[in-house]
């Protein structure tokens, strides 16, 4: 098949993004986009641009700006038989709909003994590195992989993205999807009309190298690919296994990348403090004992608020500090 | 049944600044608590002597039910329940009001509006004894889980209705809350989305004086229904203990929604007999007198003065109900407790549609956990033996 016009030089996060609602939409007549601005705006970060024009109000849904009732009238579309994906503006303004995510779209399966089956994926722009205003840039995948019923994942790159986005929209359980804003205008190859590489759970060895297993997922994945990158000028051969999901976690991948260097580096811009890079060392130690050479060791975010954007840099984990704890994990 | 809406009494004008524990003048009521019929201009309601007996029987058999189930939890059957005392004709009343096809978003306390969707008494008490969370088919007869978080099933109840809307279907919704739940902040989201978008859904709020221990006057400074005009869609407050009034009330708002015209509140002006649940004690935050009264404007009562004063029901028909009443409360019972605990190991299944790896992971563990216990008994036996 020829490759669409549009698609024969890399494209952006955010067209990759559109491109999978757009099929999405287009595929099956249930699928529902909603949210604030998600209409004739495009979102705020255009993310879907051109959508009602091209499929209407009544499956590009500009909504009231209250999330809580976003996803709660999401949860009725989907007994209706409706398939919404609905979009969270911010990551920080996704706290009021946190019950409804929680007590009810999370849990409504499992009390109707699988009656009933809950399709609603919620993307939300998360993290940071954009230089905004306070809540803005918060990093709160924990809270959502914690709570059985959801599934999490996280893409780190444009055609991830697509494929992800798909698959997530496909799903008969609900999928937080979190995109990696800073990462919206990175550009790569994409052939949607292909067919993914991989499920949507999987885990990617984005490098390979037999020294140092750095574990990244979305925004992050690409620090860990510049510090592999800066590392090798060292002759350090660092590994870098981009998670893509976080609920359920590709444990297996992990393991076989761990148990062959021995070390491992978990990179997340969340505070450290229970962050996914709790789980992960944990899990990695149990699975990995008598490979390791080091303890797993964490970068992340600090246990503050996320500071004001002049000073962002300081918080965020960047090429320099995953280094130092590389060196901190190969000094062991 | 055909109303003019513009007779007056679905209003979206706020009626006179009345405080909120303010009955009259803006009730709608069809049947006084001395059980004569009288007439309203907005709301009429055309009746059979064999459906208003039928009515009583649907009354009688959830009061039977209700009290049936609080003896089990007083018995150890079940952990808790929720009574209805009080609220059978305003449950009664909306349930018949909908067809089969309309869809109820229940509170976990619509024991009476079940009945009405033909959901089996059963089904409702799983989640009480601790067996499940609920767990029957929603679809089957469209009606929902029970909610226990105050509010929540609201907004279900709107993009269901929204749903509809989309389909180019006519069915209709009925939310049920309560008074409590007014407060709440997903209750205001869905009157706006209701609005926003002309969903075909009737909100239709129990007040039923009390929230625990907290009564109306914590929740609002206006009467419920008035809260409607701020939306923009029509409330009306009925006479929740008349059944009648009920049933023509709901009537009258699932066709203005179900024919495109937008939400409608009702505000049900009730009371809660009982306790909150079984694990609440009223004596501490109300008084026997207001108790009292409402106890003159019984839902039953009223309902069994009328049809006996007008020669409809004798006292055969009333025992057959009656007899008809012991005898579900005895299926009720025997199944209740012939209702057999899930296996442990349910705990990992319906967490996820298509499935999770760790959930996996988490049974086979907690299975070859649970099975090294027979292993054990075993080996400490051969121990003995030894």
């Amino acid at each position: 098949m020829a490759v669409e016009p549009e698609f024969d030089k890399p494209v952006t996060m955010v067209k990759a993004l559109n491109e999978a609602l757009r099929r999405s939409l287009d595929e099956n007549p249930k699928t529902l986009v909603m949210g604030e601005d998600v209409g004739r705006l495009g979102g705020v970060f255009r993310v879907t641009d051109g959508l009602h024009k091209d499929f209407g109000e009544e499956r590009v849904i500009d909504t009231p700006l209250a999330e809580s009732g976003i996803v709660g009238t999401a949860i009725g579309l989907a007994l209706r038989g409706y398939r919404p994906v609905v979009e969270i503006q911010f990551d920080g303004f996704v706290y009021p709909a946190f019950d409804q995510i929680v007590t009810q779209l999370a849990k409504m399966h499992a009390r109707a003994l699988g009656h009933i089956k809950l399709p609603v994926t919620i993307r939300i722009p998360f993290a940071g590195g954009i230089g905004a205003v306070e809540h803005h840039s918060e990093s709160h995948e924990a809270y959502f992989a914690h709570t059985a019923g959801l599934k999490v994942v996280a893409p780190s790159n444009p055609a991830d993205a697509h494929w992800m986005l798909r698959q997530a929209i496909a799903s008969d359980d609900p999928v937080v999807f979190l995109e990696p804003k800073r990462r919206y205008w990175d550009k790569a190859v994409l052939d949607p009309t292909g067919a993914p590489a991989l499920g949507l759970h999987q885990a990617r060895v984005a490098r390979s190298g037999s020294d140092l297993t750095l574990v990244a997922y979305g925004p992050m994945v690409k620090v860990c690919l510049e510090a592999a990158e800066a590392a090798a000028e060292d002759g350090l051969k660092l590994e870098v296994v981009d998670l893509r999901s976080l609920s359920p976690i590709d444990f297996d991948t992990l393991e076989q990348s761990v148990k062959r260097t021995g070390r491992a580096v978990v990179v997340h811009e969340a505070p450290v403090f229970l962050g996914m890079g709790a789980e992960l060392a944990a899990r990695i130690t149990e699975r990995c004992f008598y490979s390791l050479e080091a303890p797993v060791l964490r970068v992340g975010g600090y246990f503050a608020p996320y500071p004001p954007s002049r000073v962002e840099d300081a918080f965020l984990p960047d090429l320099d500090r995953v280094l130092d704890a590389v060196d901190r994990a190969m000094a062991f | 049944m055909t109303v003019d809406s513009t007779a007056g009494a679905p209003t979206t004008a706020p009626a006179h600044g009345s405080p909120a524990d303010a009955g009259p003048p803006e009730l709608v009521q069809l049947l006084t608590p001395e059980g004569e019929r009288v007439d309203h201009p907005a709301y009429s309601l055309e009746t059979t002597p064999e459906e208003l007996r039928s009515i009583y029987r649907d009354l009688v058999l959830v009061r039977r039910f209700d009290s049936e189930a609080t003896s089990l939890q007083r018995q150890g059957e079940l952990g808790l329940w929720a009574s209805l005392l009080g609220q059978e004709a305003a449950q009664v009343g909306s349930g018949r009001a909908m067809r089969p096809t309309d869809y109820a978003f229940p509170t976990y306390r619509e024991h009476g509006v079940a009945w009405c969707k033909g959901v089996d008494p059963l089904n409702l008490l799983g989640m009480f004894r601790g067996v499940n969370h609920g767990g029957w088919d929603p679809n089957e007869k469209n009606f929902h889980l029970y909610t226990i978080v105050i509010g929540s099933q609201t907004l279900h109840a709107t993009g269901y209705a929204m749903g509809i809307t989309k389909d180019g279907a006519d069915d209709a919704v009925i939310a049920y809350f309560g008074d409590g739940a007014s407060s709440q902040g997903d209750v205001s989201e869905a009157f706006t989305f209701a609005s926003v978008y002309q969903a075909p859904v009737v909100f239709f709020c129990q007040n039923n004086q009390w929230a625990i221990s907290e009564p109306t006057e914590k929740q609002t400074r206006v009467p419920l229904y008035q809260r409607a005009s701020g939306f923009g869609f029509p409330g009306v407050r009925v006479d929740g203990n008349d059944v009648l009034a009920c049933l023509a009330v709901t009537r009258w708002a699932l066709d203005h929604a179900r024919t495109g015209q937008g939400p409608v509140l009702i505000e049900a002006f009730t009371y809660r007999m009982g306790a909150h649940t079984t694990s609440d004690d009223p004596t501490r935050y109300r008084i026997a007198e207001e108790l009292e009264s409402w106890k003159l404007k019984d839902p039953i009562e009223r309902l069994k003065a009328y049809l006996v004063r007008e020669g409809w029901a004798d006292s055969a028909f009333l025992e057959s109900v009656e007899a008809e009443s012991e005898q579900l409360a005895r299926r009720v019972r025997e199944g209740v407790r012939t209702m057999p605990d899930p296996d442990p190991s349910s705990i990992f299944e319906n967490v996820y549609a298509e499935g999770h790896a760790l959930v996996d992971e988490e049974r086979e563990g907690y299975l070859a956990y649970a099975s090294s216990f027979v292993g054990a008994a075993a080996e400490i036996t051969d121990g003995e033996d030894d």
